[in-house]
């Protein structure tokens, strides 16, 4: 048996907390003296909230190792106080059957450092024409619930139907990547000023938006569950906000870059501002702060998307599009909605933890902090700040847009099924 | 700070050039006066004017900028460039006389040289300065002096002319 | 001067009017039998072309001759540069090999800007066209060619009225030309379907007109730009003989046009669709003359980035002007 206390903290409300973990679980949350017997740990000044959960991560294996592995992916999301990430079926090759799946869930049952949950492709090869074998994935060892062909959108309103009415099965959920491929030929930057100064065609806003809405109806007449990959634009947060006014199921989710950045950073041409949905400009950031803040936007999700240093040190129009997520994704959230007053860290807990996980069906995440449940916990010193350093990410890859950036928040402890993963900011080797 | 030169030295040192001139070459049939922008080119036009009157006839004369010839340009920040002007008909087998203010290193008259190479072959180049003040660093001569006026080199000579100065006077800046 | 000319956004309207200055100086030495002045002797100009453009780079080659550079042509057809992380390593090339200053023409807007802030090499980047973004020196040789004939005694062009007629959208020549001639005080209206405009234009220093005829009589210059026959598979326009009818400079327009206007091509032109073969070949048209004002442009330009000192040594020389010769 072994007993961890974690005492001086807070939880998201304020109220003090010595914590202890016994094994895997969570056994005592009072204010009083640890139980004897138990490693304590200070941990005066920071938040114990719940481990984070992430519902849009890439790892490129397998295919790509070279930009990521779901190892070092793993090691990222600890690092950024993740207790479990979802992997993205755009591998090579696809994750559009058990064995794939069955694959990525088990080489993060090896890195045992998170959950790795892997998300299915809705179609074969993510090629948007023949469904992929949805319920075989669904009844593999890893459960998939989830089905994405993210990178592509499902633009094929039929099949997109057809999705939709399979899934529920077994209460499973379509994330749709919202982009009209016919609007969005070669495009490189949001559509607008910035786009037509810099010669880079356009990635307009309506392109995701006719999408958004067309989902919406179509979820609503199949009686299905729809949820919206990282929204970008103003409009899109005002269908969703309509949608939900209707009782119509769907959620949504805001990746942190695009809670930060505009696309006044192309003006460099540097392509570590290049991202699929593009950067949008200030008055979309705007609107998804406040959908974020009253819910519309239910969740936060990285769309951490590693890539190699050749794919992105080239001209803007032949770079990858992507950036890295997992080890700021907290940091920027809180700059952006605490920091601001826009929400509180009940809220964060709820976006960032909560709701994703019951969204994806992972019942060991996204639970309070109470006696009995899992011990998925990050602590988190809000009241530190740090450097982003992209020579230093635990990714393999390098492409961060937030180098430089004085970010609040340091991400200290991570324990995951209460393992001690993250000590000090730093990975504990595991066994 | 010395004035060394006045409105009237200036003139008449002008004058006595021209006559040189005329002199040297035996009238002002072949001459092609050519001024060195900024003053060299108001200087040159004066020698002109006044050997036309003593000549009683018009004499073919122009400007030369000599900048993108210049062998110091790396050392300084681009400069813009200055009206080269050269008379119908030429060069070729002209009597040229460039026409300077301050004679120093000899570098300008170099490029000068290059620069008319460029434009033809005439049969003599003269060189004509109001102020020769020494410190050659190339085996360069002026034929036609307005004054010769000795000074270190740390002294800085200031050539003022009316046409852009508003008066005529030469002046030398010590270092203090 | 910055060190690098990428954007007519680089260029103060002093930077502007000094080149075109510069030009007009360059322009009359050509004129005489001068053909070659010594100014770079000694220095590398490289000519790095990913995309083919003869005439763009004969000029910028004539230009570096008669400034006595040595010339390194570097091209991408037929070699081994192709995307990616090549640019990179074409830039530790030249690097290696001492370049100056490099002259880029690239198919992807902001190359040349990749090239210049990278710190992969150490030369001024010259943006010989990129994509769809910027053609700095053809705007400039556009401004000079107007201003020879319209404003000859004048700094800028302050009032001339320009009309940039076509493919405003996929056009570099015409994002420069706004940019550049707006900075010299033109009035600019661009004349094309709103297909080929870009969002946002209602935000450009600049009128709109959704057809030629509209501006024909009142215009100083007519620029016609290039339209190229695939746009009409993606569908900007219907078919080239509705667009020829209400875009295209044929010879009822060019009737219509002032006595004194201009008529301008960068080139090349596609003779019956933007512009009607007596249009181009008129005593108006000033095409051929662009061409031969390039030179002069491109010859002042890599003077102006390149005949002088780096800018830190060259504030210490500064001083002692003078003193010098």
């Amino acid at each position: 048996m072994s007993q961890i206390s974690l005492v001086g903290g807070c939880n998201a409300i304020g109220e003090k907390i010595n914590l202890t973990i016994t094994d895997q679980k969570i056994t005592d949350i009072s204010y009083k003296v640890p139980v004897s017997g138990a490693h304590v740990i200070d941990v005066s000044g920071s938040i114990l909230i719940p481990g984070l959960v992430d519902l849009h991560t890439h790892l490129r294996e397998p295919g790509k190792e070279d930009a990521e592995t779901v190892a070092s992916g793993a090691r990222a999301a600890v690092a950024g106080g993740f207790t479990a990430i979802s992997a993205m079926p755009n591998t090579d090759p696809v994750a559009d059957t058990a064995g794939v799946v069955e694959q990525v869930f088990s080489l993060g049952k090896a890195a045992g450092l998170c959950d790795v949950f892997p998300i299915g492709a809705v179609t074969q090869g993510q090629a948007g024409e023949q469904l992929a074998e949805i319920l075989a994935m669904h009844e593999s060892a890893a459960k998939v619930r989830m089905f994405s062909d993210d990178g592509h959108c499902v633009f094929d309103p039929l099949v997109m139907r057809r999705a939709l009415e399979y899934v529920k099965m077994f209460d499973g959920v379509i994330a749709q990547h919202a982009q009209d491929p016919r609007l969005t030929i070669d495009a490189q930057m949001n559509e607008g000023e910035i786009s037509a100064k810099l010669g880079l065609k356009g990635w307009p806003a309506v392109a995701e938006e006719a999408i958004i809405a067309r989902d919406i109806l179509l979820t609503d007449h199949v009686q299905s569950r729809l949820h919206v990959c990282h929204v970008t634009t103003a409009g899109g947060v005002e269908l969703i906000r309509w949608a939900k006014a209707r009782g119509i199921n769907v959620t949504a989710e805001v990746t942190p870059h695009h809670l930060l950045l505009t696309d006044e950073l192309a003006q460099s041409y540097d392509p570590v501002y290049k991202v699929n949905p593009p950067l949008r400009t200030a008055r979309d950031v705007e609107a998804l702060r406040e959908g974020l803040a009253d819910g519309t936007i239910d969740i936060v999700a990285t769309d951490h998307a590693p890539h190699p240093t050749e794919s992105k040190e080239c001209e803007w129009s032949a770079a990858s599009f992507g950036m890295l997520g997992l080890e700021t994704a907290l940091s920027i959230v809180v700059q952006t909605m605490i920091s601001s007053k826009l929400m509180s860290w009940s809220d964060l807990v709820d976006r960032f933890s909560i709701a994703p996980a019951k969204i994806a069906g992972y019942p060991d995440h996204g639970n309070p902090l109470a006696i009995g449940n899992p011990a998925n916990i990050t602590v988190f010193n809000p009241n530190k700040s740090w450097t982003v350093n992209k020579d230093l990410t635990m990714s393999k890859s390098r492409n961060t847009p937030f180098h430089g950036m004085e970010l609040p928040g340091v991400v200290t402890d991570v324990f995951y099924n209460g393992k001690h993963v993250l000590r000090d900011s730093k990975i504990v080797s595991v066994s | 700070m010395t004035n060394v030169m006045n409105e009237g030295d200036i003139t008449r040192a002008l004058r006595r050039i021209a006559h040189e001139i005329i002199e040297r070459n035996r009238g002002s049939e072949n001459l092609v006066l050519l001024g060195i922008p900024t003053r060299g080119a108001f200087l040159s036009a004066r020698v002109a004017d006044l050997i036309s009157q003593i000549e009683g006839k018009p004499i073919r004369r122009g400007t030369l900028d000599i900048t993108m010839y210049r062998d110091d340009l790396r050392m300084r920040a681009p400069k813009p460039l200055l009206a080269t002007e050269i008379p119908a008909g030429g060069i070729e087998n002209t009597d040229v006389i460039l026409v300077d203010d301050v004679f120093f290193s000899g570098r300008t008259i170099r490029a000068a040289l290059d620069a008319l190479g460029e434009l033809g072959r005439p049969n003599s180049v003269q060189l004509a300065v109001l102020i020769d003040r020494g410190h050659r660093e190339l085996p360069i001569r002026a034929d036609f002096v307005g004054k010769n006026i000795p000074t270190s080199r740390e002294e800085i000579v200031k050539v003022h002319l009316a046409e852009i100065d508003g008066l005529d006077e030469v002046l030398i800046e010590g270092k203090a | 001067m910055k060190r690098h000319l990428l954007s007519i956004s680089d260029l103060t309207y002093d930077d502007a009017v000094l080149i075109l200055d510069t030009a007009a100086e360059l322009a009359k030495i050509s004129d005489a039998p001068v053909k070659k002045l010594p100014t770079l002797r000694g220095r590398t100009v490289v000519n790095l072309f990913f995309e083919d453009s003869t005439r763009t780079r004969i000029s910028f080659e004539a230009a570096a001759k008669r400034l006595s550079a040595d010339v390194i042509n570097f091209s991408a057809k037929g070699s081994s540069l192709s995307k990616g992380e090549s640019l990179k390593d074409t830039a530790l090339t030249l690097q290696a090999m001492g370049a100056d200053a490099v002259i880029i023409r690239h198919n992807a807007s902001g190359a040349p800007a990749r090239l210049a802030d990278q710190q992969w090499m150490t030369g001024s980047v010259i943006n010989a066209g990129d994509g769809t973004h910027e053609h700095p020196t053809q705007a400039l040789l556009d401004a000079f060619t107007i201003r020879k004939h319209l404003r000859p005694e004048k700094k800028d062009l302050t009032g001339v009225k320009v009309a940039i007629v076509g493919d405003v959208l996929h056009s570099r020549v015409a994002r420069s030309n706004v940019l550049l001639l707006n900075k010299l005080g033109a009035e600019i209206t661009l004349v094309a379907p709103p297909t080929l405009l870009p969002v946002g234009v209602e935000n450009w220093p600049v009128k709109i007109a959704f057809g030629l005829d509209a501006v024909v009589a009142h215009s100083d210059v007519v620029m016609m730009l290039r339209i190229q026959r695939e746009r009409m598979a993606e569908l900007f326009f219907p078919s080239e003989r509705e667009y020829s009818r209400q875009f295209g400079l044929n010879s009822d327009r060019l009737k219509k046009l002032k006595p004194n206007a201009l008529v301008m091509h960068p080139g090349p032109m596609n003779r019956g669709l933007e512009i009607s073969a007596d249009s181009a070949d008129s005593l108006q048209s000033v095409i051929v003359e662009q061409v031969t004002n390039g030179v002069s442009v491109r010859m002042a330009v890599l003077y102006l980035l390149l005949g002088g000192a780096p800018l830190a040594a060259a504030a210490n020389i500064e001083s002692n002007e003078k003193v010098g010769m």
